[in-house]
């Protein structure tokens, strides 16, 4: 039997994965860097624009059971062009094109091969707007190997460096581990639903005989575990900061915000479409995951001494806002994903504006990666007073405070959608979560302004890529600070 | 719209500071021109709502504005006043352009003239917009604007401990507004709406008394810690004392308002058994919180810590009418918030001048004689004292009464025994608390002054004069005639009470 293919719907990964071979074989023939860096950034702005083009017009589904194979089931579409998988297509394809800008100057300073780099990226990046389309559990779990793979090689490829060789490693385990962990997960549900396609599995489970509960439950326990590694959630948390530090700034700012946005998209895609029915046995799980990773986030960053280690446990800790809503299981299950969506949106601004800084300002003293200490923030605001105020801005924003406005309706969202969900006590965890991060996040924004102590060192002056990738996420940021119905209402309207 | 102008005014203002000093107002004299040009226009602004306002109406809430704004979550842009929030609107405008005055002639130390005026008018628009804002999401928001501009005020232009005074400032009231915003947000799913016009007149209908308890307990730490109540308070002496003169004023005359105010405008009417439930703790807190500020003022050595110490006792007595439940009670806690503002803010002022010209607030090191040396800013200080102090026919009387009349006759729900034991000891603490401000009197202004005197020390300037003199005036007006404050209030506290 032949079948239909959408090509309008699988346009945007069509488009990303053609122009990552095109990369391959360009670098091949020896293309000069600034060309491959183009190729890519356009690739991603034509996948945005098809996004963009799709979401003007109806929904869309593709590789659907055929009818005669249906029979009286749903449809079951294994990718899926809807409201929610455009948002998350282009956040991630949005961030993505930052992502090219961030690398361009890194790639030359730190001999990344471009080539290389830039096919990586391409492909993980296709994964990942694959992953948010994905409807069935077997589409998903290629997809979430698409994004992963590629990124062990992106960390490593400071192939001179111990450190992010050792990163790649420590990411390579993890994330081999929680595949197998989800696999297994998938394997019992299956097992227990007969079904990959989650809008078969829902029903499935709902009307589950008793004898097979324990088998689903366990199984849904795993899946979850597996998505926890992915979003960096305790207690499965613990490769981040290691990974972060290791890998190139830029492949940074992608796990913190292209891979994450993908690994939520995947964990609300797989917990309200295809397990509501189990609520009562994941929402308690992921409250707990919560209220661990938030908390436990945000003590380490207290004591972070460096601008990576600090983003990456204070992007751990973003992770647990951004899994609360979740907790309140199927109660208020569109309400809990339109938060957590519009968290997940709004973090993308906020954190990679904070890369963006931290990958064009930090110290450059002679060693590649070498130290970006806090203290090398000193005084940022006496050179660049327009950058510091930006980076200052971030930092307020992703503490949730006024002029941050932005960051600020982030968290009343999920605080609103916790406490409706019944889960009041995790929001109380949440509020005095919020204390301890308004510590660091202030601390390093102080920092930016006060008075430059020691000697004077050289910043190499950042491209005016750099530069316009902090302009753009800071005037993201000021927009959706003035105005953040502009993300809340497409969150609400795509739920 | 008028609110919309009150609270734009002063954003508009702080937003056109962001225009580089070489286009726009080069200069520092010419910033604080504007700073006082914007703060006077909103002044004026305030006073035309007061004067456009139906007192035969106040306990509807009037010239209001109600627009969606993020309508996915509830959200609305809904502004009004009524008579309990009026007198507090017209209070914070006054007190903002009145530190403008001041900053005219006493710049503090630390330069910077365009960026402390850009954050004295947002922290404008965070206290406008706290007092008319009618929607609890909004309310908050609001809520959440000071913290940032105060932060940097005391932390750029504080004295010598201000980096971890401006720390512990903004933990704490963080760590509150966090609490408060679970709270509020439980009051308003549970209820279905976030308007706080439609939960103040359901007075907790369709909220169970678990809820209500939980909320209220969660909204009044909140609150509490802005307020400040013991024995949250302990960020206040050194925010207070690190911080700038104008930072100190409108601290302690506009900011701590809002945890009252807050209690008095949300927490009370949108969960009345909640309140109930935690009335009589709250109580405690509050008489515990007037005898131990009164006893820590006794044992201050520093002139701005002891007033600080003092604002911890006087919203003591504003706590204890709030607890009380009664009209009565309430009034007399909108009559003190206002008094407090008036009264503090005036002895801020002064005490930042003694600091001025001896160049210190140590009482030793001030030593006596300061009637002979500097008589007209000895007597101010003595005026605000006394008033402070409660002396009958000035403003910090009447707060004080009606505070402990109202805890002679507490609610019916509450435990009228308990009230009374707290009446009599908040009596002691007004006791004590005249006793310390005799102490303060007799060391500072009698005696012998302590030799040399600085010069100039005797002269008061006519900025300084500008800007305590309404402070003096409405002093004494509200305390020969509390009736033009108490007829603002008393309507909206009945129906706020469920009272009719």
């Amino acid at each position: 039997m032949i079948q239909g293919i959408d090509y309008a719907a699988v346009a945007p990964p069509l488009i990303l994965a053609a122009a990552a071979l095109a990369v391959l074989v360009a670098d091949a023939f020896g293309v000069a860097r600034r060309v491959l860096g183009l190729v890519t950034g356009s690739a991603f702005g034509a996948a945005l624009v098809a996004v963009i083009a799709l979401a003007a017009g109806e929904r869309r589904a593709t590789f659907c059971v055929p009818g005669g194979l249906r029979g009286s089931g749903p449809a079951s579409c294994s990718y899926v062009a809807d409201d929610f998988t455009l948002l998350f297509q282009g956040v991630v394809l949005t961030a993505a094109v930052v992502v090219v800008l961030l690398s361009l100057r890194e790639i030359t300073d730190s001999r990344i091969p471009a080539g290389e780099y830039h096919f990586l990226l391409l492909s993980a990046v296709t994964g990942a707007v694959t992953l948010v389309a994905a409807r069935d559990l077997v589409l998903l779990v290629v997809a979430l190997e698409t994004l992963s793979l590629p990124v062990f090689a992106l960390v490593a490829l400071r192939r001179y460096d111990g450190v992010a060789s050792e990163a790649a490693v420590k990411l390579f385990l993890v994330s081999v581990v929680s595949s197998a962990v989800m696999l297994f997960g998938i394997s019992l549900v299956y097992g227990a639903t007969g079904a990959m396609h989650l809008d078969r599995i829902a029903p499935a489970l709902a009307k589950l005989p008793s004898d097979l509960d324990p088998v689903a439950g366990v199984g849904i326990m795993l899946v979850l575990a597996g998505f926890g590694f992915k979003v960096a959630a305790v207690p499965f948390h613990f490769w981040a900061p290691d990974v972060y530090q290791g890998a190139p700034l830029p492949v940074a700012a992608f796990l913190s915000v292209i891979s994450k946005a993908a690994g939520f998209a995947g964990l609300v895609i797989v917990l309200a479409l295809g397990f509501p029915a189990y609520g009562h046995v994941w929402g308690p799980l992921v409250g707990i995951m919560a209220a661990l990773t938030m908390t436990l986030g945000n003590l380490l960053a207290l004591r972070q001494g460096t601008a990576i280690r600090l983003l990456a446990w204070s992007s751990v800790a973003q992770s647990g806002y951004m899994l609360a809503p979740l907790a309140s299981g199927a109660h208020r299950l569109p309400e809990a994903v339109a938060a957590t969506t519009a968290y997940v949106a709004l973090y993308a601004v906020m954190n990679l504006g904070a890369f963006a800084v931290v990958v064009g300002f930090r110290r450059r003293a002679g060693a590649v990666g070498g130290a970006d200490a806090l203290d090398d923030f000193r005084g940022l605001g006496r050179r660049s007073p327009a950058v510091a105020a930006a980076l200052a801005f971030f930092l307020i924003c992703l503490a949730g405070l006024p002029p941050g406005v932005m960051g600020l309706f982030a968290k009343v969202v999920v605080f609103r959608s916790t406490v409706a969900g019944g889960a009041t006590w995790l929001a109380v965890i949440m509020a005095l979560n919020t204390v301890i991060g308004l510590f660091y996040y202030l601390r390093w924004a102080v920092l930016l302004f006060a008075e430059p102590t020691g000697r004077p060192y050289a910043t190499a002056v950042p491209g005016l890529p750099v530069r316009f990738a902090v302009g753009a996420a800071a005037a993201g940021a000021v927009v959706l600070s003035v105005a953040p119905q502009l993300v809340l209402q497409a969150v609400t309207s795509v739920t | 719209m008028i609110l919309v102008l009150l609270t734009a005014l002063p954003l508009l203002g702080a937003l056109a500071l962001l225009v580089p000093a070489g286009r726009f107002l080069p200069g520092d004299a010419a910033v604080v021109r504007f700073g006082a040009a914007v703060s006077g226009a909103t002044l004026l602004v305030a006073v035309c709502t007061a004067a456009v306002f139906d007192y035969g109406a106040g306990s509807r809430t009037q010239l209001g504005v109600n627009r969606s704004w993020a309508s996915s979550i509830g959200l609305r842009f809904h502004l009004g006043v009524d008579g309990i929030s009026l007198p507090l609107v017209v209070l914070t405008a006054l007190l903002t352009f009145l530190c403008f005055v001041h900053l005219a002639r006493h710049a503090p130390a630390g330069g910077r003239t365009r960026l402390l005026t850009g954050l004295l008018l947002v922290l404008e628009v965070g206290m406008l917009g706290t007092f008319t804002a009618l929607d609890l999401v909004l309310f908050f928001v609001f809520f959440e604007v000071v913290l940032v501009p105060m932060y940097a005020v005391i932390a750029i232009w504080g004295g010598p401990g201000r980096a971890d005074a401006a720390r512990k400032f903004i933990l704490y009231t963080l760590f509150g507004s966090g609490l408060l915003l679970v709270g509020m947000l439980l009051v308003g799913v549970k209820a279905g709406t976030l308007d706080m016009t439609v939960l103040a007149a359901r007075h907790g209908a369709g909220l169970s008394r678990g809820v209500q308890i939980g909320a209220f307990l969660l909204m009044g730490l909140g609150f509490a810690v802005k307020t400040p109540m013991w024995p949250l308070h302990t960020w206040l002496p050194d925010a207070h004392t690190e911080a700038p003169t104008v930072g100190s004023v409108l601290l302690a005359g506009a900011l701590l308002k809002m945890g009252t105010y807050g209690i008095i405008r949300v927490a009370l009417p949108s969960v009345p058994h909640g309140a109930a439930y935690w009335a009589p703790w709250l109580g405690l807190f509050a008489v515990i919180g007037i005898v131990y500020g009164a006893l820590a003022c006794l044992a201050q050595t520093d002139l701005k810590r002891l007033i600080a110490f003092s604002s911890v006792g006087h919203m003591g007595f504003v706590l204890l009418g709030i607890a009380t439940l009664t009209p009565v009670g309430v009034n007399a806690a909108l009559f003190g918030n206002i008094a407090h503002g008036l009264i503090t803010g005036l002895l801020f002022f002064v005490a930042g001048s003694v600091k001025e010209r001896y160049g210190t607030g140590d009482l030793r090191e001030l030593g006596g004689g300061l009637l002979s040396s500097a008589p007209r800013l000895a007597g101010t200080l003595t005026f605000a004292a006394v008033a402070s102090l409660g002396l009958p026919g000035l403003a910090g009387f009447w707060g004080e009464m009606l505070a402990l009349l109202g805890a002679y006759r507490p609610h019916a729900a509450l435990p009228r025994g308990t009230f009374v034991a707290f009446m009599a000891v908040a009596g002691l603490g007004a006791v004590l608390t005249a006793a310390y401000f005799l102490r303060l009197l007799s060391t500072l202004t009698h005696g012998t002054p302590r030799e040399p005197v600085p010069v100039g020390a005797a002269r008061i300037s006519a900025v300084e004069y500008a800007a305590w003199a309404p402070l003096v005036a409405g002093t004494l007006l509200v305390g020969l005639w509390p009736k033009t404050l108490l007829d603002v209030t008393t309507g909206p506290v009945r129906a706020l009470l469920g009272g009719g």
